[in-house]
């Protein structure tokens, strides 16, 4: 029995843990900006951490239910109402035939995850029912749900237990100022010692230009570049590069002045230098950051990657056990 | 031996040079190969580009410096053992002055270098043309190696096979557009791309192909197999086509019954650097024979 979408908010999508493995066609793994947070959100409602659900940005939609069902939300503070009364985030909720889930004003954050028991059954591409509206790919007919649509249910229901809620430490959002720990490389030496210590001096706003492809920032001091004869191909631009890969979480900064993050839906290259990249531990909250916050850059080495990651698995980990 | 470095935690990205060359993408195919048929347990994807790559990979089940070792331990076992590529030619039709691109770049004539002309009446300029058409010939003679497939779904870039003193070169748009029709054939430094979606783009505009390369139902016979038609090392010979073929052809690709011209071909580096106008024109019976 399918859900109705009686409003959509801004822009929500079906998302669920991406599709890896074809990138080298220029196919981005795509999935949940926010992967904790979806997976908390499905392990409260007895789901597969993989399981599809709905990110909404910034606005919630209007859901109605046409069968008994579980249902949770995490991520950005945005209060869910289940027939116009407010309900906790972040807590597994029963919800009966004919209600309506909707939601109150975002608090904080950006992306809200919505996971319904049973995970969203719209039929699958390339391995994932994550939207990627670029390619046409996943979701509703390869786009964002729109008012009128039914999204179907699976019928695989798990054991939610109503009630069981994930408590406040294991809640993850960016602070203020917001920090993003970055490895430098990749073209880092194009840039001057003066500009390479001056990106992470400075404080960065994020821009509107702010979606599920990349994050732009502005703000900060202008980065020079080592002079050099431009190599063929590379273009004239001293941030221009022969096109080459781009990583997920990959910090380009066009003419040196706007860097730019690429993000779950990146574009697999192009011919800009990049300085560095957003550990992966840290890309969660890259999707949590809503325009105008203010950002730092904060160098780390690769052991700190590396034990920043083990510390997110151990808070998944945690959240297995209590929804267990 | 290559650059190597890290991106962030989850890349590892190997430059080969800083300048693009037919040799620098061969050591990144064959890179890129030899990482595949190691079946390295923790690699997730493997991306060849023009002069360089980049190989993903779980940190969980493989540490970073592992497997930088090992990437460079390949890099000079896969040393010039692939100059030979077993690939295949592909011819494309290409209607090059449309009036969709057209329309396009007259839009967006604020954003380009030379308001007063088209993308094709500039390319050939600066490229020391006399005409549009001599430039043309010149794109559309000699094949192109699709030396990336990427940016979006399944957009491929070619990189011409001549000379350095024959290869044509164009700056990208001053200010990137944020419309370009479906199939554009496009031109940014060195490289030819088609544009696979409709969206932004930063390349000048020369032309359109009926040919679908990207389709995620799948409908065209020859995208049964897989949703992207290009890969990396596919050689591209463009056709040059006028309108009532442009619209034939988009009629039978609507109809399901147009397919490329394809042939199976082995490239030689070797043999290419030898002779590379008499490789070309080997390649070029190989692909009109039979």
């Amino acid at each position: 029995m399918p859900v109705n979408v009686i409003s959509s908010g801004i822009m929500t999508t079906i998302q669920d843990l991406g599709r890896p493995g074809f990138f080298h066609l220029g196919i981005p793994m795509g999935g949940a900006m926010d992967r904790l947070a979806l997976r908390a959100a499905n392990l409260l409602v007895g789901n597969d951490e993989g399981a599809a659900g709905l990110e909404a940005v910034f606005v919630g939609p209007v859901l109605e239910f046409t069968e008994d069902v579980t249902v949770a939300v995490c991520g950005a503070e945005l209060p869910p109402r289940i027939d116009d009364e407010e309900q906790p985030a972040w807590t597994a909720l029963s919800i009966r035939k004919g209600q309506i889930l909707s939601f109150g004003f975002l608090e904080a954050g950006a992306r809200a995850y919505i996971a319904v028991s049973g995970g969203f059954s719209t039929p699958p591409a390339l391995g994932s029912r994550s939207t990627y509206a670029i390619g046409a790919l996943g979701g509703v007919g390869g786009r964002a749900i729109q008012p009128g649509d039914t999204l179907p249910l699976g019928q695989d229901r798990g054991n939610a237990r109503p009630g069981t809620s994930v408590p406040n430490p294991l809640r993850r959002l960016p602070g203020s100022p917001a920090e993003l720990r970055v490895l430098p490389g990749l073209y880092w030496h194009r840039i001057t010692e003066p500009a390479q210590s001056g990106f992470f001096e400075d404080s960065w706003i994020v821009a509107n230009e702010a979606d599920r492809m990349g994050y732009r920032f502005r703000g900060g001091r202008p980065l020079e570049f080592v002079p050099r004869q431009q190599p063929y191909s590379a273009g004239s631009n001293p941030s221009n590069i022969t096109d080459a890969c781009y990583p997920y979480g990959s910090i380009q900064v066009p003419d040196g002045t706007e860097p730019i993050v690429l993000h779950r839906d990146a574009v697999s290259g192009g011919g800009y230098f990049m300085l560095g990249t957003v550990i992966s531990a840290d890309m969660d909250l890259v999707g949590q950051l809503q325009p105008n916050i203010t950002t730092r850059f904060v160098r780390v080495r690769m052991g700190t990657a590396l034990a920043a990651r083990k510390n997110r698995s151990a808070m998944l980990h945690e959240i297995r056990e209590l929804a267990a | 031996m290559s650059r190597y470095t890290f991106g962030g935690d989850e890349h590892i990205f190997v430059e080969v040079d800083e300048e693009m060359s037919l040799e620098a993408f061969f050591v990144s195919l064959s890179m890129t190969n030899a990482v595949r048929a190691a079946g390295i347990d923790g690699v997730t994807e493997i991306c060849p580009a023009n002069a360089s790559c980049q190989i993903k990979f779980d940190p969980d089940r493989i540490h970073p410096d592992a497997l930088l070792d090992r990437l460079q331990q390949l890099e000079v076992e896969a040393d010039k053992t692939e100059s030979r590529l077993e690939t295949r030619i592909i011819e494309v039709p290409v209607y090059y002055q449309d009036p969709w691109t057209h329309e396009t770049l007259m839009r967006f004539r604020d954003r380009h270098q030379d308001p007063d002309g088209t993308d094709l009446d500039y390319a050939a300029r600066i490229n020391g043309f006399d005409t549009v058409e001599d430039f043309i010939e010149a794109h559309s003679g000699a094949p192109w190696f699709v030396s990336m497939v990427g940016f979006v779904s399944g957009l491929p870039f070619l990189y011409q096979m001549v000379d350095r003193s024959r290869q044509i070169q164009v700056p990208k748009y001053l200010r990137p557009r944020t419309d370009t029709p479906k199939q554009t054939v496009g031109y940014g430094g060195s490289f030819s791309c088609i544009y696979s979606v409709r969206g932004a783009g930063g390349y000048q505009m020369f032309g359109i192909t009926p040919m679908t390369i990207y389709d995620p139902e799948q409908e065209a016979p020859y995208l049964k197999e897989f949703m992207v038609f290009f890969r990396p090392g596919d050689i591209v010979k463009w056709r040059p086509i006028d309108r009532a073929e442009h619209d034939r052809l988009i009629r039978d690709v609507e109809d399901g019954c147009f397919s490329p011209r394809i042939r199976d071909v082995v490239f030689s580096l070797d043999e290419f650097n030898a002779d590379p106008d008499g490789t070309n024109a080997r390649l070029m019976e190989a692909l009109y024979a039979g």
